[in-house]
């Protein structure tokens, strides 16, 4: 699969659909009224391919029951980049992060067709473990939840459980390297007993990023990280990712804009349950290429 | 049009209308609040009510009357030979020796009948209570003890002045003649009210004076420990099952419709069940409370499943997520985090089922826990009552000395229901969390 995954190896039929893809005027809505589902072209504008890409996914469509909230997204996470997705509530973002490292699977009404791979395995192969790929593909969410336990067994519950550590020494130098990372350590090394619980918002997140670096995942999904958090604890999240990018690959859903052209190497725009434009993300909010997604950086809708 | 014609005119809200109506609100919720409160009066009263009724009639039970004799106990008189040992000393005539020290005490009391009465002013527990002061150490043959021995429970009623002494003699069950001798007593200061430790060690009797709880709380300790051991691990089970790995489809539907009628099936149902199985087909014994224990395990069941889903549900979305997102297995999600989250209050539904059944005497009727036993059950498997077929019993026996005695079981029966959800109440608040 890593054959494919190449800019080369996308068909010139399809490429030349995205090149020249041009909205139509029916496309062109007054300002204040987004288009219909059925208006919008499910092809996406720009490149969805990267040079070395961590992950792929190939016309991923997922159904919560009837309702087809993703339909036909491809799209590709490259190493060592931060992939911010963006769109209007409902827009079917986070139900893409969440298929990414099979979260979905919880939902029993949920569904999910196409391919998903990571590293040129299809991660909904019937021989892929979910234990495993979670263990790969790690995950923040949008609100802290740390476990009502201390911040210690909160970072070391990962490394137990999949017997990273061999004895207390080496769980503990987990813990220590991993708060350090999300850069807690000096604000908790004093109270590794006390319960996670008691920390302060921006500190929870960051504890349960640690708590997922602690696992060593290959990838980190975010699911709008900061959005329960003040800007001063936000900005300290941001510059953790962009620090984190170094060893992992990173893919944030956000409401932010401005969160998505600080962190972000590409940015991925979504509405309705397509993927409407992919691109560098300085490109996507200097000169984006459909009209959706100018709309949307501009604050006509969203 | 002009701005100042719009802030000359009054607020819409001031209008005499609007404020009338925002009055009917304001009186409205004053209303509602007076019924909540003669709500929860009425039920304040009648929980006083009961309590103070069944105080008020079964303190006096916690106290009993005794006399103080002196016992000779001379070899002749307890129809000892030569011989010591305990075969001998159990079968000796220690009615003969108080019935004596009662004849020391009264010389003028001559006839026949009239020394009947005098020795029926004595419990026969007496004579038990001196043999085994006697068995205990065989060398009190030959001296003279100075005892306590519990009066008859006629005499203790009018101790107690639940006898008055002012009816007509033959309406009343003390006579003229043994209220003279309990005056004549009273004078020596041999007839006092002491506690009444009987009350709490002894198993039932047809003596009122020598009944006592113990056996029923037993009965009920045996019967309990069996319904906990079954229904906390499968309720708990099921619970889990239906909560966590079940398919949501028809049948698990159908089987949470069952559950829940399960927990408003009448009690005595569960008792003709238990007959019907336990006993005539698996053949356990009768009255044993090991099958008091099966049968309400039955009962308390849906109420720990239904307790423990709640529980489970309980715990939010975000703990398992994070948990699954970790890479933890659903086995580790639910033993790691969601059961811990979930104990207290699957604890709690747990121990207001155990109260529940503690607290439960028909469906054990049925299963012969009903029965006359005196003896202090050693085991689940050997006969038993249980504490509230005690009260039953107590309640349906004709001596007046029964009426404080079923009040007094009762309250030894609300103290443990009391202590059983005081201590769930505390659970919870001690294990309650915040997310």
């Amino acid at each position: 699969m890593s054959a494919d995954a190449g800019p080369g190896a996308v068909p010139a039929a399809e490429r030349a659909a995205m090149e020249s893809f041009v909205p139509s005027p029916a496309t062109v809505k007054p300002a204040g009224a987004p288009p219909r589902s059925q208006d919008i072209a499910t092809e996406t504008a720009g490149d969805i391919t990267v040079d070395n890409p961590r992950m792929c996914a190939r016309g991923v469509d997922v159904f919560y029951a009837e309702k087809q909230a993703i339909v036909d997204v491809s799209l590709d996470i490259g190493q060592n980049e931060v992939l911010a997705m963006i769109g209007p509530s409902g827009c079917g973002k986070s139900t893409f992060l969440r298929c990414l490292n099979r979260m979905n699977d919880i939902i029993d009404v949920c569904r999910v067709t196409g391919r998903i791979e990571l590293d040129g395995e299809d991660i909904y192969d019937r021989n892929v473990d979910v234990v495993q790929l979670r263990a790969r593909v790690g995950m923040v969410f949008q609100k802290p939840n740390p476990f009502p336990k201390s911040i210690y067994d909160n970072v070391a519950y990962g490394p137990r459980i999949h017997g990273l550590a061999s004895g207390r020494a080496e769980l503990d130098d987990i813990v220590q390297s991993s708060l350090e990372r999300a850069g807690l350590w000096s604000e908790v090394k004093d109270r590794l007993g006390e319960s996670g619980t008691s920390l302060s918002g921006g500190q929870q997140q960051r504890l349960c990023i640690a708590r997922a670096i602690a696992v060593s995942p290959e990838v980190i999904l975010m699911d709008e990280p900061c959005s329960a958090l003040d800007p001063i604890a936000t900005a300290r999240i941001e510059e953790l990712i962009d620090e984190l990018r170094r060893n992992y690959t990173i893919a944030i859903v956000t409401h932010s804009m401005q969160q998505a052209a600080r962190v972000s190497q590409r940015t991925a725009y979504f509405h309705l349950g397509k993927l409407i434009e992919v691109g560098e993300t300085n490109q996507i909010f200097t000169n984006p290429r459909h009209n959706l997604t100018e709309d949307y950086i501009t604050g006509r809708f969203g | 049009m002009s701005s100042t014609t719009e802030a000359a005119r009054p607020s819409i809200h001031l209008s005499p209308s609007v404020t009338a109506r925002l009055a009917r609100r304001h009186r409205a919720e004053r209303r509602f609040r007076r019924y909540g409160i003669v709500a929860i009066g009425l039920a304040i009263f009648f929980l006083a009510m009961l309590f103070i009724s069944i105080c008020s009639r079964g303190y006096t039970a916690f106290v009993q009357t005794f006399v103080q004799l002196e016992i000779v106990l001379d070899a002749e008189v307890l129809d000892l030979g030569a011989e010591r040992d305990a075969r001998t000393l159990g079968a000796a005539n220690y009615q003969g020796a108080v019935k004596q020290s009662l004849r020391s005490l009264f010389p003028d009391v001559k006839k026949r009948r009239d020394r009947r009465k005098l020795n029926g002013m004595i419990s026969t527990g007496a004579a038990y209570q001196v043999r085994e002061m006697v068995l205990a150490n065989p060398a009190l043959v030959g001296t003279t003890v100075e005892v306590w021995v519990p009066a008859d429970d006629d005499i203790d009623m009018l101790m107690k002045g639940h006898i008055d002494r002012d009816l007509p003699e033959d309406e009343r069950r003390v006579d003229d003649d043994q209220l003279a001798w309990v005056d004549h007593l009273l004078q020596l200061g041999r007839i006092e009210k002491r506690f009444n430790t009987t009350f709490f060690t002894a198993g039932d009797s047809r003596e009122p004076e020598l009944a006592g709880i113990w056996g029923a709380v037993v009965g009920s300790f045996f019967a309990l420990v069996v319904t906990l051991a079954l229904s906390f691990p499968i309720g708990v089970a099921a619970a889990l099952y239906l909560e966590e790995f079940a398919p949501k489809n028809r049948w698990t539907d159908l089987i949470e419709v069952n559950i829940s009628n399960l927990a408003a099936v009448p009690s005595i149902v569960f008792g003709l069940l238990g007959l019907a199985v336990f006993l005539n087909f698996f053949g356990l014994p009768r009255s044993a409370p090991l099958v008091g224990g099966l049968i309400l395990t039955l009962m308390t069941l849906p109420t720990i499943i239904i307790a423990s889903r709640a529980a489970l549900k309980s715990v939010p979305p975000s703990i398992r997520e994070a948990a699954l997102g970790m890479g933890a297995s659903k086995m580790q999600m639910i033993f790691h985090h969601v059961l811990p989250l979930a104990l207290p209050g699957m604890l709690t539904g747990t121990i207001i089922g155990m109260a529940q059944a503690l607290g439960e005497s028909a469906p054990l009727l049925m299963i012969g826990m009903v029965a006359f036993i005196v003896d202090i059950p050693g085991g689940p498997l050997e006969p038993a009552t249980a504490m509230p077929v005690q009260i039953y019993l107590w309640a349906d026996s004709p001596e007046r000395a029964f009426v404080e005695r079923t009040s007094a079981a009762i309250m030894v029966l609300l103290a443990f229901l009391i202590a059983m959800n005081s201590f769930a109440i505390w659970l919870r608040k001690r294990f309650e969390r915040r997310w």
